[in-house]
């Protein structure tokens, strides 16, 4: 058993949650900024310099807020799912090493040379070694690793389905409706994707797949195709644009918060941007070698450390500019297209993928085939898409003059 | 004439070639426009309490009621502006010139502009005979109640102090070019 040090994780678990809150309130000034730099505007200016200050103000005003429950709402749901929400979101953020961690050990295996009692003793002495570290994660060596992430992803989708459901309300129902068939599909080209990277390291470990890139290159170079269905998917997960169907302001006034305000409003508000954090934590340590980079990794002691935080720190902001940048940039996709796209499209390619890995894998070949693969497998999906479609709207007959 | 006649124009979808169907290309080309924007900022926004705007100098702002050469008030009480004045929002109680006023038989004794009625059209500044009446460049003054907007004699004059020494005099009038009844026979 690895030891269990109970004051050094309850004190993890405070700062982590210190530091993704605030996180969480200055990705909203980031928001607001980067919408105004984009559309030439100026942006949050008046509390602090440059608006530093603006995320307090605004939490403030939630807290301070007139806490309003309709009537007309289904009281115990209608509390409950905003809690469901944060906490589901912020769990999911438990497994998420952030820092320079080592990978639990593997089980030693037992053999004619090594005896069963030799395995165990060695085995033993790795997890001592391994329990010296102090893990920069809340919850270090979990063997279900990201699948626990998974699990907590879906169950996200519990908080906006019982919000709009108990609110009562036409728009709330229709928009936590879309949410629930969005979520559930692209669940599936969100597990399908990084299947391949499983296979490659052999544990869903996450500081194992990270270990794994140290060794063997970052699965970017290996999987470009599995690493850009992720990010879609990821996109759809959190509800960003280009996929914000639930909200959709134009339509649904505030989508499945439309009934919500104060508090209850703020706290629904950050579980899409809890999960910008932890999704880009992932793009980063699946994709991209977590604290990895060529040439900085070899450095020793407090140092080093530091500069892996900043490595992966700096992985990180760059998922969640783009997470930023995109939502201005591509339109928002009507339902039938964001369904087609899911599972006509991604889910097709995850499985091809997929397909290729297996076969890499069981014939030995190198894993830069799986380059080419991928960059294949892209364009012959585009060429299919290319194809001739039988158009839906036909030009009607022009009425014939009457003869007289 | 029912749609679907001659009056619809039937437009094909433009083809979708294999180029735009990968999409990445695409959304590369709309992602470096959205970075342009963030590292060159066009932003064309007055910040302004600290940032003055730049009004053009024939703006029509609050009024003012303009001093000859020695301090005095221009104004004849002619009545010319209050008649003129399409919002009735001037008002004048004239009264004979003091003596010593040699140039004038009267002067008006109150003038009040109620300056929420007025919608700074600037016909009391055309129709004025001795250019005594000016809209100003001052487009920010405000008061906590309406009796405050009721601008009077000596506000009306403080305004003309306060834009001659700032140095923001109207240009419509100050080019010298003065109504037929300004130069009074000595």
């Amino acid at each position: 058993m690895t030891e269990f040090h109970l004051t050094y994780a309850l004190l993890l678990i405070v700062v982590v949650f210190a530091t993704v809150m605030t996180s969480v309130a200055y990705l909203t000034l980031a928001e607001r900024k980067v919408s105004a730099f984009v559309q030439d505007r100026v942006g949050p200016n008046r509390v602090g310099p440059w608006g530093l200050l603006q995320p307090l103000a605004d939490g403030l005003k939630f807290f301070f807020k007139e806490d309003i429950i309709p009537s007309h709402v289904d009281k115990v749901f209608y509390f409950l799912a905003p809690g469901v929400g944060v906490a589901t979101a912020l769990l999911a953020f438990s497994i998420v090493p952030f820092g320079p961690t080592p990978p639990p050990p593997a089980p030693v295996a037992i053999t004619a040379d090594t005896p069963p009692d030799v395995a165990v003793r060695e085995y033993e002495q790795q997890l001592a070694d391994y329990g010296s570290h102090r893990p920069f994660a809340i919850a270090p060596g979990l063997d279900i690793g990201i699948l626990f992430a998974f699990a907590l992803g879906s169950l996200v989708v519990y908080g906006i389905i019982l919000g709009g459901w108990s609110s009562n309300s036409k728009y709330s129902l229709l928009g936590s409706l879309r949410s629930s068939a969005q979520i559930i599909s692209y669940e599936i080209p969100l597990g399908m994707s990084v299947l391949g990277l499983f296979l490659f390291v052999g544990s869903v470990n996450l500081e194992r797949i990270q270990d794994y890139q140290v060794h063997h290159g970052w699965f970017i170079l290996y999987q470009p195709l599995a690493f850009l269905l992720f990010l879609v998917s990821v996109f759809a997960e959190c509800n960003r644009l280009p996929f914000d169907l639930p909200e959709a302001e134009q339509e649904l006034v505030g989508g499945f918060h439309t009934e919500y305000g104060s508090m209850k409003l703020g706290l629904l508000l950050m579980v899409d941007y809890i999960h910008m954090i932890t999704t880009s934590f992932f793009m980063a340590i699946l994709f991209f070698g977590g604290w990895h980079f060529p040439g900085l990794s070899g450095i020793e002691g407090t140092l080093g450390i530091v500069i892996k935080f900043l490595v992966l720190g700096i992985k990180v902001l760059f998922f969640l500019m783009l997470y930023l940048l995109v939502r201005w940039t591509i339109p928002r996709f009507k339902f039938d297209q964001l369904m087609a796209l899911a599972w006509q499209v991604m889910l097709p390619l995850a499985i091809v993928n997929l397909l290729f890995v297996m076969v890499v894998l069981e014939f030995k070949m190198s894993p830069w085939l799986l380059t080419v693969t991928s960059v294949v497998t892209f364009l012959a999906a585009a060429l299919i898409a290319t194809r001739e479609r039988s158009t839906i709207v036909s030009r009607p007959r022009l009425p014939q003059p009457v003869a007289a | 004439m029912a749609t679907g006649t001659k009056s619809v124009r039937w437009v094909e979808e433009p083809k979708v070639g294999l180029f735009e169907r990968m999409y990445l290309p695409a959304i590369a080309q709309g992602l470096s426009t959205t970075v342009r924007h963030i590292f060159k900022p066009q932003v064309r926004t007055e910040g302004y309490p600290e940032e003055e705007p730049k009004l053009p100098p024939n703006y029509r702002g609050v009024h003012r009621l303009n001093r000859d050469e020695q301090g005095r008030v221009k104004c004849v009480a002619c009545y010319m502006c209050a008649t003129a004045c399409p919002a009735h929002c001037i008002d004048i109680v004239a009264a004979a010139a003091p003596p010593e006023w040699k140039d004038r038989e009267k002067y008006p004794e109150t003038f009040v502009i109620d300056e929420l009625r007025c919608i700074y059209c600037g016909m009391c500044e055309e129709a004025c005979p001795v250019d005594a009446i000016e809209l100003t460049t001052l487009y920010d003054l405000t008061g906590l109640s309406r009796e405050q907007m009721m601008f009077d004699k000596e506000k009306l004059l403080s305004v003309f102090d306060q834009t001659t020494n700032a140095g923001t005099d109207p240009v419509r009038t100050k080019t010298g070019h003065y109504g037929p009844a300004a130069e009074l026979p000595k």
